[in-house]
């Protein structure tokens, strides 16, 4: 069994202006999640007739991207590649201290607690983030031949789950990791390729509307996503925008 | 026998439920040859002009494959549409956690598939419990679906020639399983998120996220839209349309335990069924046989290992009780592959109600293997000897991964450790064959409906169910069924039936935040859960679903007696949201044990003790039971309505895999 203590962002809603509270939970077994472990933290406060902290999460199999923290500085937590979700408390020390806070950036207010509202990112897609083709237009699908490093290469790019740690952890809180995944995904395939240009711009542009920093190419995104998309993509969208 | 069958089942009736013979359900399935219904139905369907598309209204719950794909195609069309979904975004409903694939008849294999063979394999697969012509459409329009996707985007895997590549997926002979890595059902979302998301850009989808439908409105017995609730917020908004569709996918989630996201419910369809709309087969769940075991009381879900491992991968059990050594000290000899040796023709890619059983019968009779003794070893290390290891990295790679993740065991090395979990609902809204509940202007479509999978659905035929119920289905049937409204106004959200349901919606959140007792919502939908798995999961009994009724009885008046919920109903409260679902799953889980008593035979996934072969295979009674069972609600004693199904084209045989 370990122990632990936790020093979590409370924040009632978007006017609050937060601050840290800090928590034990004990009995914690190394096979617990990490949010299998705040849901006992929740369990004891609900009992104890105080607010349970607010958290996002959904599939707890790190493919929705409902679910992300930063944990002790890190988005997601310790490991690489693996979501809030998927984390498990085997890789925390007993007795540690573990600091829990939102992904911070402009364009992603705090709702409640460790809630943060990413609405922005669906904005970026409604731009342009598709392939206009209506329900009923597609030729047969062996038509067009992609060799399978061709959709290897988008997939890597088109596995991208939104959760936002790209732009959590860029001190320009930029979200190029995100976009460029969108842009690269849909442009390594013959079909995205007349679009090209239209999506390029409208995106970027979108991404600069709607609040988010620059991209001065430090590579932290890189780092913390979980899905592990390359900032090689940020190269691409970079040298198509400046096609257009 | 017959005399003898009617009896018990009467005797049923006066304790749980009733029957309604002279209720008359329409399925509207099209006249003519099987082949042909759906095209003559396409040929007869009313159309709406173009120009006059924009007067429509259309709300639509849920933006799941179902949700998203309907939307879409409906807002192309040229109709007004809002979507609601319960998490931050449209691109996170449970589609997105889909990993094995899709399938379609596309024959590309040139391995003997057909559209007639795909519909069989499907109506087979259910054991004879769906209707015919709902299943032949099914098959009919999986073609086109695979051109959409890849249309949009999709990057199904391929062959090095550039070919669409296909694996073989449980309970059929062909291999027509379309998949992209394991994250199939991510990929194929986006596609259809990202039409959606173009519909908004065009200003022809209004998107409600964070927003939880908390009941239909119903006027002159018509749907008329919904009353929601922002999850932000707190505030309650009331919704007009011509027409709701509910997308709002499975309830799965009520075992507690289970491969569904958190947060997936049956509230959409359970407060429809309260205003009316009959459900069908609630009870039908499928137990899906790979998942990761259960490793302690703290554990919140289920993940799933997709089926496709079963492709590559050999499942066995030790041949001595209370094994201790290593799986990988175990000699051949001693090891049993319970399902190679029961179902020699399909082995480990037996249907999964049917491996799901062997693996319980096979832990229950003690040689479970793993900490809790609750697991089947599923074993790679022959795929790998002939393969070769990248070449199973290249297939199950992100699997091996997340398996490492969770378990920090390296499957490589070691056999996987899986077990069963509730996975889909079978059951759902009854629908007739153009997706309608039997309450005009309530559509239901994806996992949400009862149509095309009978008492057991076949792996990578759901996210196709999904996907051509919203793109090929409903964008003919929805309307047809809004040219009948001639012109009408969009219904107005003033009238008494939205103050109505406003007004008892917000009852029922307050009354839930006064009870303010000892245990929280978890704990309760825990002990559901574990009622349920026990008494109306894998097996079923008499004795045990009577007891399980009981329990559930008095678990819901405990529920109401000492809840406990923090925080006010006008602000964003994430037990509040759960305490609503818990209490519909309370009530959803007594109707599951009421209809799982009600069928006196096995089929598919429901597996009634007191009916088996000598093998231990279910046994079907035809004679009896060849129908749907819908359900209209009442609290107390629901109403059984009997849908006939009449099998024209097949004869339904013992279902046979071995
Ligand atoms: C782990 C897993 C793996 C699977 N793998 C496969 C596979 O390989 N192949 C296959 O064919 N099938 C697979 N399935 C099944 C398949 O994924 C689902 O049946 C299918 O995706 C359901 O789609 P849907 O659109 O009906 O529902 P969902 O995708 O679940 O969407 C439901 C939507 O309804 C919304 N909603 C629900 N309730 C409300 C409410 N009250 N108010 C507002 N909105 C609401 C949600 O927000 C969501 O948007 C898998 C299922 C699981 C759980
Ligand atoms: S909860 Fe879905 S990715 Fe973490």
């Amino acid at each position: 069994m370990m122990r632990f203590n936790l020093k979590i962002w409370r924040q009632q809603n978007p006017k609050d202006k937060g601050h840290f509270e800090t928590y034990t939970v004990d009995e914690v077994t190394p096979d617990m999640s990490f949010l299998e472990m705040l849901d006992k933290l929740n369990e004891a406060l609900i009992i104890e007739g105080k607010s349970p902290v607010a958290f996002d999460h959904d599939c707890r199999e790190g493919i929705c991207g409902q679910c992300g923290v930063m944990i002790n500085g890190r988005a997601h937590g310790p490991l690489n590649q693996t979501s809030t979700c998927q984390l498990h408390m085997r890789s925390f020390i007993d007795g540690q201290e573990i600091t829990i806070e939102p992904f911070r950036a402009r364009a992603f207010p705090v709702k409640k607690d460790l809630k943060v509202d990413r609405s922005a990112f669906d904005q970026i897609i409604a731009k342009g983030g598709y392939i206009s083709v209506n329900t009923g237009q597609a030729p047969e699908a062996n038509h067009t031949l992609i060799p399978s490093e061709q959709v290897e290469e988008a997939f890597d790019a088109a596995s991208c789950i939104g959760c936002g740690a790209c732009v959590a952890s860029c001190k320009n809180a930029s979200a190029a990791l995100f976009t460029a995944a969108k842009i690269s995904h849909l442009h390594k395939l013959p079909q995205g390729q007349p679009e090209g240009p239209f999506r390029v711009k409208q995106l970027v542009k979108a991404m600069d509307d709607l609040g988010f920093g620059a991209c001065s190419n430090t590579g932290a995104c890189e780092v913390e996503c979980p899905q592990g998309i390359s900032i090689s993509h940020i190269a691409l969208m970079n040298r198509l925008y400046f096609k257009t | 026998m017959n005399s003898l069958l009617s009896i018990t089942l009467t005797e049923m009736n006066t304790a749980s439920f009733s029957i309604d013979a002279n209720y008359h359900l329409d399925a509207k399935v099209p006249p003519g040859p099987l082949e042909q219904k759906w095209q003559h139905f396409k040929s007869n369907s009313r159309l709406v002009s173009p120009a006059n598309r924009k007067k429509y209204h259309i709300i639509v719950v849920g933006t799941g494959l179902a949700g998203a794909s309907a939307a879409a195609s409906l807002a192309e069309q040229g109709y007004n549409v809002s979507t609601f979904c319960f998490q931050d975004s449209p691109r996170r409903a449970h589609s997105v956690a889909a990993q094995g694939g899709v399938n379609a008849m596309k024959n590309y294999q040139n391995d003997g598939d057909s559209v007639f063979r795909m519909f069989y394999d499907t109506l087979k697969g259910g054991d004879f419990r769906a209707r015919e012509a709902n299943v032949y459409r099914l098959a009919e329009c999986s073609a086109h679906l695979i051109d959409q996707a890849v249309a949009q985007g999709v990057p199904f895997a391929r062959e090095y020639s550039g070919y669409l590549a296909n694996r073989s997926f449980g309970g059929v002979q062909v291999s027509r399983t379309f998949y992209a890595r394991g994250q199939t059902g991510q990929q194929l979302l986006l596609g259809a998120y990202q039409a959606m998301m173009r519909q908004v850009g065009l200003g022809k989808i209004k998107s409600y996220s964070r927003h939880e439908m908390l009941d239909l409105v119903v006027e002159d017995g018509m749907a008329k839209g919904i009353i929601a609730r922002n999850l932000d917020t707190g505030e309650l908004g009331r919704y007009a349309a011509h027409a709701v569709v509910l997308a709002t996918g499975g309830f799965g989630k009520i075992y507690y335990l289970s491969t569904l996201a958190m947060g997936c419910n049956g509230t959409a369809i359970w407060r429809a069924h309260k205003r009316g709309a009959l459900t069908a087969c609630p009870s039908w769940t499928q137990i899906h046989p790979t998942c990761l075991p259960q490793s302690g009381s703290h554990q919140s879900k289920l993940t799933l290992m997709s089926e496709s491992l079963r492709n590559d991968g050999r499942i066995w059990v030790p041949k001595r009780k209370n094994e201790s050594r290593a799986p990988i000290d175990i000699p051949e000899e001693e090891r049993d592959y319970y399902l190679e040796r029961r179902y020699p023709a399909f082995g480990n890619l037996a249907p999964r109600d049917i491996s799901s059983r062997a693996a319980k019968e096979r832990i229950d009779a003690g040689y479970g293997v793993g900490k809790m003794k609750n697991a089947v070893y599923l074993d790679f290390k022959d795929a790998i000897h002939a393969q070769g290891k990248e070449t199973i990295r290249k297939k199950y790679g992100n699997l091996f991964d997340m398996y490492h993740k969770i378990t920090a065991v390296d499957a490589y090395q070691s056999p996987m450790l899986i077990s069963p979990a509730a996975h889909f609902s079978m059951g759902g809204l009854w629908v007739d064959y153009e997706l309608g509940t039997n309450i005009p202007g309530l559509f239901a479509i994806g996992e949400a409906n009862f149509s095309d999978h009978g008492a057991n659905r076949l792996g990578a035929n759901s996210l196709l169910q999904a996907c051509v119920d919203g793109y090929y289905i409903l964008p003919y049937t929805l309307p047809h069924y809004l040219a009948a409204l001639s012109g009408e106004p969009v219904p107005s959200s003033r009238s008494e039936a939205f103050g109505i349901a406003e007004h008892e919606v917000n009852n029922s959140l307050q009354q839930l935040l006064t009870i303010q007792g000892t245990r929280t919502v978890d704990d309760f939908h825990r002990e559901l859960g574990k009622i349920l798995y026990d008494k109306c999961g894998l097996i079923r009994s008499e004795n045990g679903l009577k007891e399980a009724i009981k329990e559930i009885d008095e678990l819901m008046g405990e529920f109401y007696q000492n809840l406990k919920i923090p925080g006010r109903h006008d602000e964003m409260n994430d037990e509040l949201e759960k305490a609503g679902r818990v209490a519909d799953y309370l009530e959803i889980g007594k109707e599951m044990c009421i209809d799982a008593l009600s069928r006196n035979e096995s089929c598919g996934a429901h597996f009634r003790e007191e009916h088996q072969t000598p093998e231990g295979e279910a046994l079907r009674n035809d004679k009896e039971f060849q129908y749907t069972s819908c359900w209209k609600y009442d609290k107390q004693k629901p109403m059984l309505v009997k849908e006939p199904l009449q099998f024209e084209v097949v004869t339904p045989t013992e279902r046979n895999y071995k």
